[in-house]
């Protein structure tokens, strides 16, 4: 069972691993990201390129359950303005034994960096507006898989 | 005739997130069209921070576009 979320809305990281875990898989990992209020961030607006993102969560997803036992694969991702301490992305993977589970968490995070179409733009309190960089350490995080 | 997305800081230097164009003669890759477009604007002279899709899918610069439909250019992605 793969599910996946692209919306502006506010998730529930319990509700979503407890809906994982119901079907009685035995291991459920997670992953969320929360937006950091470090260096006088005050906002997070993250564009996405809607007619391709949901294929391409789906396209990581499947992949995943490709290469891992998996029962179940949750990817949400929000967009829109966000704010610090703000849940940003939550990936949640069902697996039998705990090292799919996690290992495939791990994946799909460090893919999520490089493969799918989203960015972000950082707004300060001297008001600054600053498109994040992709970084190097990403890419290798990423190349680690293939 | 092709649509052509830009999104994020590409999006913000043209001015425009979508246009519709002809391929000109000769285009049949990612990169010949991104040769053509550097002559109007120089950031898509800059390949290290441009990224492309093909019809929706991450793509490469030797990617073949003479049957696309729509293409997009965008930086490094930055989601998760």
């Amino acid at each position: 069972m793969i599910a996946v979320r692209v919306s502006a809305e506010l998730f529930d990281t319990g509700a979503e691993i407890a809906a994982l875990g119901k079907d009685g898989m035995g291991a459920v990992a997670s992953f969320t990201g929360i937006v950091r209020g470090d260096g006088g961030l005050t906002a997070l607006t993250l564009e996405h390129y809607p007619a391709m993102t949901e294929a391409a969560l789906r396209a990581l997803a499947g992949e995943a359950a490709s290469r891992w036992s998996l029962g179940g694969v949750t990817l949400v991702h929000r967009v829109g303005r966000l704010v610090p301490g703000d849940p940003i992305v939550l990936v949640a993977c069902a697996s039998a034994h705990r090292s799919d589970a996690l290992e495939a968490c791990a994946f799909l995070i460090d893919r999520l960096k490089t493969d799918a179409p989203f960015w972000k733009r950082e707004s300060f309190a001297d008001g600054r507006e600053v498109w994040v960089e992709a970084r190097t350490s990403d890419d290798a995080a990423a190349a680690r898989w293939s | 005739m092709v649509t052509l997305l830009y999104f994020a800081r590409v999006r913000e230097a043209l001015g425009t997130g979508e246009e519709r164009i002809d391929l000109p003669d000769g285009v049949a890759t990612v990169t010949d069209l991104a040769d053509w477009l550097a002559t109007r604007h120089p950031v898509f002279a800059d390949r290290d921070r441009l990224r492309v899709a093909v019809d929706q899918v991450m793509a490469r610069f030797d990617t073949d576009i003479r049957s696309a439909k729509e293409i997009a250019f965008f930086p490094p992605v930055t989601g998760g």
